[in-house]
């Protein structure tokens, strides 16, 4: 208000100071004699709070899916209805770490297992995607050398190196987790490899005419520059490790929620497959928000 | 101490383009006082940037030698304390850290880690951010951010600081109260300074010479400006002072008459 000019100012009535509350209050002029007292306007009260729209557009999703499920269920084909798989579900989280025999686990063991297997591969892609992202980003020579091998290999289905990784560990376990290391690599090498290139050259500048050292540029400089980008590659390679493995145990077979899947399958247990997928979403989804709240700690802007 | 503390020597400047070699600089020749105070000016482009790279040690000069209290320079060190335009302050780190890592490069080889400390603390207490110490840049203003960058270039007791368009990024007022505050620090410092500007009063009102180039491509000095106004120089008295008025309209004669660009 008080960056009006002048000339604005005397066609109102003179006040000391109107907040941005006071100010709706200009839009009706009547109101505004009627209550000098400064109360906000009725209709900003009585409007619903701006968060309920956005808390319940998730819920009638939800409802919807879960209704048009039903329908789909009524209609025939097989298909458990949600009622009855919620009971399944019930029952399965209920126990869900016993262990009868080395295929008839709980869903819980299922689940621990499979983030196991994904945390191996995961854990060791990291240990060499993230060097070689940085070695690939500093020098130009080894980037273009690189590049040829990784664009062709980086849109193969990681599914496609099963069994060469059967082949040389003629097992099922560190095949599976082969796959995992193999589809979790690309992403955290080219992300932090385009996170060095971006290091902004005022930064560089500051490293220069102070001569650090290059540990200091690394620890003080690279490595935190770096950091939102290698969040956001390991975000994509915990995110395609996740799909990759149920896709793998399925054919690897043993422990696992893709096996699981795979064995209700052949005890033609739909309820269970259909927990199981959404077990697998529900897990997918806390790795993936677990990375965003980690990727908000390290952004600096 | 010499009066030729920081001596630029017959520097050339050529970059090899891909349309052939471009010649930025030609054969700039200037001798600074210890505790002198000398401004670049010039139309952008003119090299003047290029120039203050070169005595930083960014560039390498194509020809000619600069040397700081007798000794050549041959790359970037921590004998010039550099303020850079954009600040430059790292984001991850607080003002303190971003100080910190100036002064534990420079003392933390010979000095204990408190006496650090108290560096840093100091450095920032000189340009009135002591209570500032533990915010990150994102939490400060503009001209707070530039005010942590002299303080991190002070903090090594650079024998000569180097300004490359320190204030350019300002608002005004901003601009107006960090000149008075560089004043005050160098006259407490008696730092020996550099700077490059664009600004016509910024350079007559801080600097005891501005050195006036020609415009690129091979700028060279087109001629040197000496300030022989009284210190300390006081704004507001000097906006009405004849000899003030009589070096701005010289200093404005030189850049929009004599170096008028066609372009711009």
């Amino acid at each position: 208000m008080s960056a009006l000019p002048a000339n604005v100012r005397t066609l109102m009535p003179p006040r000391a100071e109107v907040g941005p509350a006071e100010e709706a209050t200009q839009l009706h002029p009547a109101m505004n004699e009627a209550s000098s007292a400064p109360e906000p306007p009725l209709y900003v009260r009585t409007r619903a709070p701006e968060w309920l729209p956005r808390l319940l557009a998730p819920v009638i999703g939800l409802a919807l899916f879960v209704a048009f499920w039903a329908i789909l269920a009524k209609a025939g084909g097989g298909l458990p209805d949600p009622v009855s798989t919620w009971h399944s579900a019930v029952d399965v989280f209920s126990n869900p770490f016993y262990k009868k025999g080395p295929n008839d686990q709980g869903i819980g063991w299922n689940v621990l297992t499979s983030l196991g297997r994904v945390g191996i591969g995961f854990g060791m892609a990291a240990l060499v995607g993230i060097p070689l992202g940085f070695m690939l980003g500093r020098f130009r020579f080894l980037s273009d050398m690189a590049a040829p091998v990784i664009s062709i290999l980086k849109p193969v289905s990681p599914l496609a190196w099963l069994p060469i990784g059967l082949m040389v560990f003629k097992a099922a376990n560190p095949a599976a987790i082969y796959v995992i290391f193999i589809c979790s690599l690309w992403p955290m090498i080219v992300n932090t490899a385009v996170g060095v290139r971006h290091i902004p050259q005022d930064y560089l500048n500051v490293a220069r005419v102070l001569n650090l050292s290059e540990w200091t540029i690394f620890r003080k400089i690279l490595f935190p520059a770096v950091l939102p980008y290698m969040i956001t590659g390991v975000r994509l390679s915990i995110g395609v490790a996740w799909l990759v493995i149920v896709a793998a145990e399925m054919l690897t077979g043993g422990v696992g929620i893709g096996f699981w899947v795979w064995d209700e399958w052949n005890n033609l247990n739909v309820q269970h497959i259909i927990i199981a997928i959404f077990t697998v979403g529900i897990v997918g989804l806390a790795l993936e928000q677990t990375m965003i709240l980690l990727a908000r700690r390290f952004s600096y802007e | 101490m010499t009066d030729r503390y920081l001596q630029i020597d017959k520097v050339r400047m050529v970059f090899e383009t891909r349309k052939g070699p471009f010649c930025a600089l030609e054969e700039i020749d200037l001798d600074i006082h210890a505790g002198e105070f000398v401004s670049l000016i010039g139309h952008s482009g003119c090299g003047k940037s290029t120039l203050l790279n070169v005595v930083t040690g960014l560039l390498e000069p194509s020809d000619g030698h600069i040397f700081l209290a007798n000794r050549e320079i041959t790359g970037p060190g921590p004998d010039r304390g550099v303020v850079f335009q954009n600040h430059s302050l790292l984001p991850w780190l607080t003002c303190f850290e971003n100080v910190h890592l100036a002064v534990a490069r420079v003392f933390g080889a010979t000095e204990r880690k408190s006496k650090l400390k108290e560096r840093v603390h100091r450095a920032l207490e000189l340009v009135q951010l002591g209570n500032a110490e533990s915010k990150y840049p994102h939490e400060l203003s503009g001209g707070m951010k530039q005010r942590v960058g002299i303080a991190r270039a002070l903090s090594i007791e650079p024998k000569v600081l180097l300004l490359d368009e320190p204030f350019g990024a300002l608002d005004a007022l901003t601009r107006a109260h960090l000149q008075d505050e560089l004043m005050r620090i160098v006259a407490a410092t008696g730092s020996t300074v550099l700077m490059v500007t664009h600004d016509v009063d910024e350079a007559v009102l801080l600097s005891d010479r501005v050195v006036m180039m020609t415009n690129g491509p091979a700028a060279r000095i087109g001629g040197i400006l000496e300030i022989d106004l009284p210190r300390p120089r006081e704004r507001i008295a000097l906006a009405g002072n004849r000899q003030y008025v009589a070096l701005r309209a010289e200093l404005l004669e030189f850049l929009y008459r004599k170096q008028m660009r066609e372009a711009a």
